[in-house]
Formats: structure tokens, sequence, C-alpha cells
């Protein structure tokens, strides 16, 4: 399982990713492991606000439904739109093509409250034993 | 996001190949209080082995219930819809049980073995209760009394089932069976010799493709299981788990107890009326469903599929226009069709074919429309 160093990480099992001041944010190796085929996901539109683990999205795997939580708060300023048509790509790309949203955050303190890749590792040990 | 574990499975049940499927990577889950493999390599990779070359299934799970003696038919006459007295030997029938007020109890296969000797192939989560039932029923049966020349048996503790499903099924289990399995039509069986222990092999199934499910004591069911993926290589074969299960059956319209019929629902409401034969004499609930075909039905299960985004799941409503007009019982992506598709209860005056409805999903009414079913239509079943 593949949990690139440099991301943020949450309990929710997504990932984030800071980039001059935006935080793209996917779900992780592990998360799109267990939901499986991945074939269908829901995102807000660019402009609306989201805010630190609440619900901003939907992700649905052929058995499935779940919601996407966002580490953080602010603006939505960017959406993968290449997400509706070939969800799939989350399964196979989840930290890279797979990329969810990109937020313009609104409290970069946020960010403190998230795990390491290290942390998340030993997290995701425990949580599947 | 949540991502639901797999809970405490302490005191659930295991078929006998349990090891089996730990050691082909199985994910496993608790159903009808099974520990039972939802996948292994994958739900749509699976779908796909039925529907291009084989897939093989665990469903030991299923119940088995034996009827035998020289009532063994006015019991079952009484106590299912459809006509046992239509079968020969070594021929099944879809059918059912109903309760007084036309609910089901139970939608099952009727194998006939002689005239005095029949299995049930029941629903998992339904198998006790459907035991107690039959029981209960041969004391109301009849005026007189009960039906005492029929004794029932639950065997579904003894038996395990495995099914074979896809084009490639007869020529895989031909190599390891003893009968010619060319000669044997859907829905019917033979008891036969299937890798080198006896087994009663029927072409029937649950995905809509050629196949064949073999009952089979439960000591000798990883010999067969083990032997049919070993051969099965050549025929590209897959290990199938409920998910793929799940898909195959829905994109035929078969329905699933639980869902899309229960107690709740009538053989006639979900479309099964080819199935109740109202003239083969009395049986329970018979005249609470004779009273709903003549007074008309008021909702109907019918088939849709998504022409906006989004994903039917069990229990999202159905509306039109501002007016709810039913629920959705069961919804999946349809890994053969790549459309998103479902099927649930609308009221009658709504439920033609070609109709705009609107599901709704997660709080936004998103358009479907009615179409006919089954949903994939190049079904491969030999009649």
């Amino acid at each position: 399982m593949d949990f690139p160093d440099g991301l943020l990480y949450t309990k929710e099992h997504e990932w984030v990713k800071v980039e001059n001041g935006k935080a793209k944010i996917g779900i992780t190796d592990y998360a799109q492991h267990e939901l499986g085929d991945i074939v269908f996901v829901e995102l807000p539109e660019v402009g609306s606000g989201v805010v630190a683990m609440e619900p901003f999205g939907v992700v649905e795997s052929v058995k499935t439904v779940s919601d996407l939580y966002s580490p953080v708060s602010g603006e939505i300023v960017g959406v993968n739109s290449e997400l509706e048509a070939a969800p799939e790509v989350v399964n196979t790309s989840p930290y890279d093509k797979g990329w969810m949203v990109e937020v313009a955050m609104s409290d970069k303190n946020e960010l403190k409250e998230l795990l390491s890749a290290d942390e998340y590792t030993k997290y995701v040990e425990e949580e599947s034993q | 996001m949540n991502i639901v574990n797999e809970q405490n499975l302490k005191k659930l049940k295991r078929t006998p190949l349990y090891e089996a499927h730990k050691k082909l990577g199985a994910r496993i889950v608790d159903f009808a209080g099974w520990e039972m493999p939802v996948l292994y390599s994958g739900i749509i990779e699976e779908h796909r082995a039925v529907r291009n070359s084989v897939g093989i299934f665990d469903v030991s799970h299923m119940g088995e219930i034996e009827i035998v003696g020289r009532e063994a038919v006015k019991l079952l006459q009484f106590l299912t819809v459809n006509d046992v007295t239509r079968l020969n030997d070594n021929e099944c029938q879809y059918s059912m049980m109903c309760y007084p007020d036309g609910g089901i109890v139970d939608d099952i296969l009727v194998y006939k073995l002689t005239g005095e000797k029949f299995m049930l192939c029941v629903n998992a989560s339904n198998a006790d209760k459907d035991y107690q039932w039959i029981l209960k029923s041969l004391h109301a049966g009849k005026p007189e009394g009960m039906f005492r020349n029929a004794e029932v048996k639950n065997v579904s503790d003894i038996l395990s089932q495995i099914s074979i499903q896809g084009k490639n099924s007869e020529p895989l289990l031909q190599n390891i069976t003893s009968d010619d399995l060319s000669v044997i039509k859907h829905n019917r069986f033979v008891l036969t010799n299937v890798g080198g222990v006896n087994a009663l092999v029927s072409r029937t199934g649950y995905t809509g493709e050629d196949g064949f499910e073999i009952y089979l004591k439960n000591e000798n069911a990883e010999r067969v299981w083990n032997r049919l993926l070993e051969i099965g290589k050549e025929y590209d074969i897959k290990p199938v788990g409920l998910g793929a299960r799940d898909t195959l059956r829905l994109e035929m319209k078969y329905p699933l107890y639980g869902n899309d019929i229960s107690e709740k629902t009538t053989p006639l409401e979900a479309g099964l009326s080819w199935v109740t034969k109202f003239d083969k004499g009395n049986f329970i609930g018979r005249e609470s469903l004779l009273k709903q075909k003549k007074g008309g039905l008021k909702r109907k299960l019918i088939g849709f599929e998504m022409t906006d985004k989004g994903i039917p799941r069990s229990h999202y409503s159905i509306f039109k226009g501002a007016e709810q007009v039913g629920e959705v019982t069961s919804g999946t992506m349809s890994p053969s069709l790549n459309k998103a598709i479902g099927v649930g209860y609308v009221k009658i005056e709504i439920s033609d074919i070609g109709n705009e409805i609107e599901i709704d999903i997660r709080g936004s009414h998103q358009k479907a429309r009615i179409v006919s079913t089954p949903f994939y239509k190049s079904s491969k079943i030999k009649q």
C-alpha cells in the first residue's frame, strides 16, 4: 500500500497536498482498495465553500456509497471533472489523476491536525487488524 | 470518508469453503448470518467473467428442505403458488410461498426427485423461517387435520452448493461429470457423479447465463470446488463473490428477497404472476391474490435506467414531479451496460415503459426512464 511522504492524511482516508497555498484533496490508496471498483464520484462546484471534517462529496463503488470529508475549510477553486467520465481513475491513480478537489484554504492551522505519512501508515495498520 | 470495517464475525456461520475463499484472497462479509466472500479480484472483473467465460460461486449458505411422502405433492400444492403437478421427475420450477394475505414468505426452487420426494432450495436468510412455516402449514392444510404422510426435513446444514455460470460452464463441468450434460435442459437436473462424488446437478442459476448448480455433501464441497477451479483455468474461470452475484441478477431483474420482494409485497405486484397458478386449486394466499388481481394492482415493480447522473440505491424515493410515487428496492451501476439501473415499486398509473420518473438522490431529483426488462438482453439461457 502506497502512502507518499509529503502528503497529509485524515483518519477518514483522504489525502491533502499543499501547493502554492492551495490544498489538493483525494482519497488514499487504502481507501480506494477498501472500496473496490469506483463507479461514481459526486463533487461540489467551483466557488462553493467547504468546512473541515464536513462532507463535501460522495464516492460510490458498485456496492457502497461513502461521504468524502474535507480535511480543511475554504473555497473550492478546482474540481477534477475527468472523474465524471472515468471514476475508475481513483482506483488506478489515487494520488495523481484521481485527485478530487482543490481548496483555497481559509485557515492553514487546520493542517496541523492532519497526519503525516508515517502516522497514517501506523493508523491504517492498527485499523485493519 | 467512512469505511465500514469487517464487524465482529465470530458468531457467524461458515461454509465448508471458507478456508478456500481465504486462500483465494476473498474479502469476507456478513451476509444473512454467514461469513461469505463478497469479492475476490473485483466485482466488475468477476461480473464480466460470468458474462464472457465462466464464474464459480459458493452458494452453500442457501437452504435446502426435503419434503418426502405420499402427501408431498398435496402439501406443496398447498404451500406454493406454482403448480407442482406440472413437474416431471428430474425437473425443477421457480415458485413462492405466500402468507394468507398474499405477502411472500420466500421465493424458492422446487426440485422433483420422484413423485414422493422433493427438495426446496430456499434463501439463506429465510431457511429457518421457511422450515418453521412449512411445519406450521402441515397442521393448517386440511379441514380434517394435518398432512400426516409428508415428512419435512431441513437439510441445509449437511448440503453445500456450488454454482458455475457462464457459457463455458457446460464444457468445464463435463470434464468431471459422468452424465451427459448437453441433454440437461434449463430447469432440469440429474443425480450424477461429479469429481468422484455424488451430486445433484441442475441447469439453473441467478445470472442470466447458461449454468449449473451443484448440490453435494459438505465434506465433498472443497474437493469439487478445487477441481473446478483447477480445470477451469483453461476456460478462463474466476471465483465470483456475492457482489457480482447481485449485479448479475439485477441486470436480469431477478428479484432479491428482502429487497425487491418481502412479506409486504405480493407475487402479482412483483411481476411474478406467471408463477402464480390460480387454476391449480387452493393454496395459501390464493384468495387474497385473486382479490388483488380482480381489484387491480395499485403498484408494480418496474425497472428503470438513469438518464441524469447518479446511481439509484435501495430505499431512495421515486418521484413524478412533486409527488412521491414509489421507492427504489435495488440499484447499481450495471457493469454490462455501463448504465445506472434500478428496480422499485411505483404507482400503477405511472408504471408504463417509457415513462419519465425522478429518483431522489441525496435530495436532488435526477431523471430516469422506465424501461423493459431484463436490462441485459443477451441472456444465453438454454431452454
